[in-house]
């Protein structure tokens, strides 16, 4: 049973780009030898925090996109927790909304296939449905 | 028991009478089959809305809300998008609520989830402004 997660992770922001690119590399390493697959990581930056966390006023943002099983989504919660830069994360199921999402989508295109008479409508829809996708 | 309520509540006539003419006949009929009890609680939070809040004023003409996402067909509402979420953060870090964003239920609730995974991986602040 596969599903899909986010995996977001703030780093601490004094940490060296080397450190970081081992700790996503042995990241990935663990997803793939336990029979996930990462379908993506995203280095969202340094950014201010909300909130202090652990002292530090900002933080550097990294999105890992994971397809696997539950029991390798601990194994990697486990793994952030005891990683002793990583200052906070959070584990987010994307799989059913994603799921939603295309259901509306094709909705929506069935409609503006069998209805092209109401165009003027169907345009604000129209720019719309790249930025949902 | 009438006496009591009356005597109780001495600033919720008032508080009805500053309201605009328009809005009577909704507030007549939500209180209308209310027990007395409840009418006092009701009036509470209520009263100083029209006065205070962001119109104010005798002659306030409400604009009918609509909810943003239903309108501009927002579909996704992610914890990502800062930018979004947090139009519909108060000042405080709360989350602003329905009746005054004039959000539909569907979206105020997919919209509350989000804001709070937000909240959790410090895009957005609990209390206060970052």
């Amino acid at each position: 049973m596969n599903r899909t997660y986010e995996l977001m992770f703030i780093v601490r922001p004094d940490m060296a780009d080397e450190d970081l690119d081992k700790l996503i590399s042995t990241l990935e390493s663990q997803v793939t030898t336990s029979g996930g697959t990462v379908k993506g990581v995203e280095r969202m930056g340094k950014r201010r925090l909300a909130y202090t966390v652990r002292r530090f006023q900002d933080g550097m943002y990294i999105l890992l996109t994971v397809e696997g099983s539950g029991a390798l989504i601990h194994e990697l919660e486990r793994r952030l927790r005891v990683t002793e830069p990583v200052i906070k994360f959070l584990t987010v199921r994307i799989d059913e909304e994603q799921k939603r999402l295309d259901k509306i989508k094709q909705i929506r295109d069935a409609r503006r296939k069998a209805a092209p008479a109401p165009a003027t409508p169907e345009g604000g829809g129209e720019t719309a449905a790249p930025a949902t996708a | 028991m009438a006496e009591e309520t009356k005597t109780a509540t001495p600033g919720a006539p008032s508080a009805e009478g500053q309201r605009p003419e328009g809005q009577r006949p909704e507030g007549q009929r939500s209180d209308g089959p209310r027990p007395e009890g409840q009418r006092e609680g009701r009036f509470g939070p209520r009263g100083p809305r029209p006065g205070g809040g962001r119109e104010g004023g005798r002659k306030y003409f409400r604009r009918k809300k609509v909810c943003k996402f239903c309108v501009e067909k927002i579909e996704s509402i992610n914890y990502k998008d800062v930018r979004l979420l947090s139009q519909f953060v108060a000042e405080s870090g709360k989350i602003v609520p329905r009746r005054l964003t004039g959000v539909c239920t569907p979206h105020q609730r997919r919209l509350s989830v989000a804001i709070k995974q937000a909240r959790n991986i410090a895009l957005l602040p609990f209390a206060g402004r970052a």
